[in-house]
């Protein structure tokens, strides 16, 4: 049993969980990732890893609510409350060292495992370009800790809510095209969101790492359900991953795997509100 | 006179298993065991020992059941095996105990693994045997793995009055037992149970534990652990590495296995891990793993089951009974057929393209080596397919500990008859070593290497 010491939301259907996991906190780095199981009948959901404090034994989460799992954790875990199986890390770290100047791309969710790769390529000397999106200024978390470790922070929004409408593509094709020299990319979020940025960093030839979040069973190299074609060959994203060569990952791929149980997630989402409103009005 | 065929295990009916995952052979009454323990011959020279990789005594268990004494028959096959209840069941006994023994030459031999099983699960209804556990020697072995080896190893040092600490990096310990083997075959309530019974001696099984991640092999010696037996398995997914291989439908055995038996996709929405079966589904591949995901198929609703393999039917890896049971059920076999590419449609599996195959001049293992015919490519309409070609080794142990001499396909290095590695104080056994292997295999190497860990201990 591993207990939920902090909860809180940082946005619609957004939430922070700092979970207690003593053996992982002690060891985890940044781009690793951890797998969550809430109860007997879970399933096994894997999650970036945010933060890690080996003093309190607390691993940072963020987690949003799309499906069945991640809303019966928002609306049935709190602080206090244990989840059933925590097991990690999992995954390959970041390749963190000193590249010179980097942009960190983070959009919607990318941005709770974006921000400690900000953080590490910051501390090991790099200057940090960072850009944020989201599709409003109310599904924005993290901005106030990522500018703690960019130098320079764009922020965009799909509606512009923040005053600020457009892609987080646009600022970065816009630097790039300015001719400052940057050195390496991270683009984490969305799979289409990734897939475009590597499409604008393709043509300046700069290194882009991307952060995959396939469809994974155990997370540990031992169903190859989450396996991605990089450069044309079969790459597992729990072990050989979860970061790539973004250049080289076949992204309609991983788009189309991650759509395969789109029914079966339906179907269950809508059986656990039908089950929660029963209970509502009981 | 002696009763020449073997006294028959009632089954499920075909028609009716194939709806459920209960389990299909039902097991021996108390007579019908005692009615088959008699037909053994109790030879002096008791080949069915030696023809088990745990060297149970056979003779003598069979003896007690035979005057009904079955308290003692189990405590007779626990003094060398700790995971009976599921040996009687997955073992290969026909080409193992059963197939050296002298009934056999001129009848059908004596139905040990049956035998096995009615003793083990005639404890399960009665009373616990529960093997006595030598004062504690002060010593501490960590095991990594909790699958057969594992746990072979665990229970055969605890009983010696070791320490044991086994990690496992599944939510659940029993490896290939839980994740791999279905409910059907082996019930997870069974393997639960003799799991327990080795926590009940003192075993400490630590699961969520990643080896390799959140300690070494070299941390766990430095920590204090005084050897260390890595029984990591063959968990590592093999796909042909032909095109199409990642469309939407293709599952490797690993994965249709684990989300049904450790997931309990099968009882989803209940559970809320999924699955997705098509109507037509091939298996490639002609071992138990195969059989298991061919009929797992069915069970979960697929109309048609086939199973694609590129050799004939007398080269079929898979236990008889799995054979046997799979054709009971329905599954068709395409035999001497290879796939050679998968076709999808809007990132869907459509259909396979496959080409006949005929048998050749033998190859390194002894068996015809399957060549293709020329020209005699076809393709066939299927929805799902299920890759069970086998595992390769777990990379995570071998990449993150020093000193571990690896063969060119990344298996541990291990003495065959020790499981010493070629650092001190770690030993090996099992699929990690030899490769995809069997169940008892693994629990033979466990035991040579308990009895060789035991002996290093003490010189130490």
């Amino acid at each position: 049993m591993y207990k939920i010491l902090k909860k809180r939301t940082l946005g619609p259907n957004i939430r922070e969980y700092v979970i207690e996991a003593p053996d992982v906190a002690r060891v985890a780095k940044a781009g690793q990732f951890i797998v969550l199981r809430l109860h007997e009948k879970g399933e096994r959901i894997p999650l970036t890893i945010v933060e890690c404090d080996p003093a309190t034994g607390g691993v940072t989460l963020v987690v949003q609510e799309v499906g069945k799992s991640t809303m019966e954790m928002g609306d049935r875990f709190d602080e206090g409350d244990n989840v059933l199986d925590f097991v990690g890390p999992l995954g390959e770290p970041s390749e963190i060292a000193d590249y010179g100047t980097v942009i960190c791309v983070g959009g919607g969710l990318g941005i709770a495992p974006l921000y400690p790769i900000a953080r590490d390529l910051k501390k090991a000397g790099n200057t940090v370009i960072g850009i944020l999106g989201a599709r409003s200024t109310d599904l924005l978390f993290y901005e106030d800790k990522m500018a703690t470790v960019c130098d320079d922070l764009h922020v965009m929004t799909d509606d512009g809510s923040n005053g600020n409408k457009g892609f987080v593509s646009d600022p970065l094709r816009e630097i790039l095209a300015s001719g400052r020299k940057i050195n390496r990319v991270w683009a984490i979020g969305p799979a289409i969101m990734m897939k475009v940025c590597c499409d604008v960093t393709r043509p300046f030839g700069v290194p882009t790492i991307v952060s995959l979040n396939s469809v994974m069973i155990d997370g540990t190299g031992m169903c190859g359900g989450c396996r991605v074609e990089v450069g044309h060959v079969t790459k597992f994203a729990c072990v050989d991953g979860p970061e790539f060569d973004g250049h080289a990952v076949d992204f309609d791929l991983l788009i189309a795997r991650q759509k395969y149980y789109a029914q079966e997630e339906a179907c269950s989402l809508e059986r656990y509100l039908e089950q929660s409103r029963e209970e509502v009005s009981t | 006179m002696i009763q020449q065929k073997q006294t028959p295990m009632r089954e499920q009916p075909p028609e009716a298993r194939v709806r459920n995952f209960d389990e299909v052979p039902l097991g021996y009454t108390e007579d019908e065991a005692v009615q088959e323990a008699a037909r053994c011959l109790q030879c002096k020279n008791a080949p069915c020992i030696a023809g088990c990789p745990v060297g149970i005594d056979i003779p003598r268990f069979i003896e007690c059941i035979k005057t009904e004494r079955f308290a003692e028959a189990i405590s007779v096959i626990k003094e060398d095996n700790a995971l009976p209840a599921v040996c009687g069941r997955v073992c290969p006994q026909e080409n193992q105990c059963q197939g050296v023994c002298t009934l056999g030459i001129r009848f059908e031999p004596v139905a040990i693994g049956r035998l096995e099983r009615f003793c083990a699960d005639w404890e399960a209804r009665n009373e616990p045997c529960c093997p006595q556990v030598k004062p504690d020697t002060g010593k501490r072995i960590a095991v990594i793995g909790s699958g057969p080896a594992g746990l072979t190893v665990a229970g055969e040092l605890r009983r010696l009055g070791h320490q044991v600490t086994a990690f496992e990096l599944l939510h659940e310990a029993g490896g290939v037992l839980m994740y791999g083997i279905p409910e059907f075959r082996l019930p997870k309530s069974i393997v639960k149970r003799e799991i327990d019974a080795l926590c009940t001696m003192g075993v400490e099984i630590q699961v969520n534990k990643v080896v390799g991640q959140v300690f070494t092999v070299d941390d766990l010696l430095a920590s204090g652990y005084d050897a260390v037996f890595i029984g990591t398995g063959a968990g590592l997914p093999r796909f042909l590495g032909v095109g199409g291989e990642s469309l939407n439908g293709i599952y490797s055995a690993n994965e249709f296995l684990t989300r049904t038996n450790l997931m309990r996709a099968y009882r989803f929405p209940e559970y809320d891990t999924p699955i997705r079966i098509g109507e037509r589904v091939v298996t490639i591949g002609g071992g138990n793993v195969a059989m298991d995901a061919s009929r797992t198929a069915l069970r979960l609703g697929a109309r048609e089951s086939i199973i694609v393999y590129r050799r004939s039917e007398d080269e079929l890896p898979a236990r008889s009974e799995e054979v046997h049971h799979a054709k009971e059920e329905g599954i068709q076999f395409r035999l001497l057929t290879h796939p050679i590419e998968f076709l999808g449609e809007d990132g869907r599996l459509r259909a396979i393209r496959c080409v006949r195959m005929e048998l050749g001049e033998p190859d390194e293992s002894g068996r015809r080596r399957p060549v293709p015919v020329p020209n005699s490519e076809f393709e066939f309409e299927v929805d799902t397919a299920i890759i069970a070609i086998g595992n390769g080794p777990h990379p995570l142990i071998p990449q993150t500990t020093l000193d571990l001499e690896l063969s060119r396909w990344g298996n541990i290095v291990a003495d065959p008859e020790t499981g010493q590695t070629s650092k001190k104080g770690v030993f090996a056994g099992g699929d990690i070593v030899t490769g995809a292997a069997t169940v008892i295999e693994a629990m033979g190497a466990g035991k040579r290497a308990a009895a060789a860990i035991h002996a290093f201990l003490h010189k130490e």
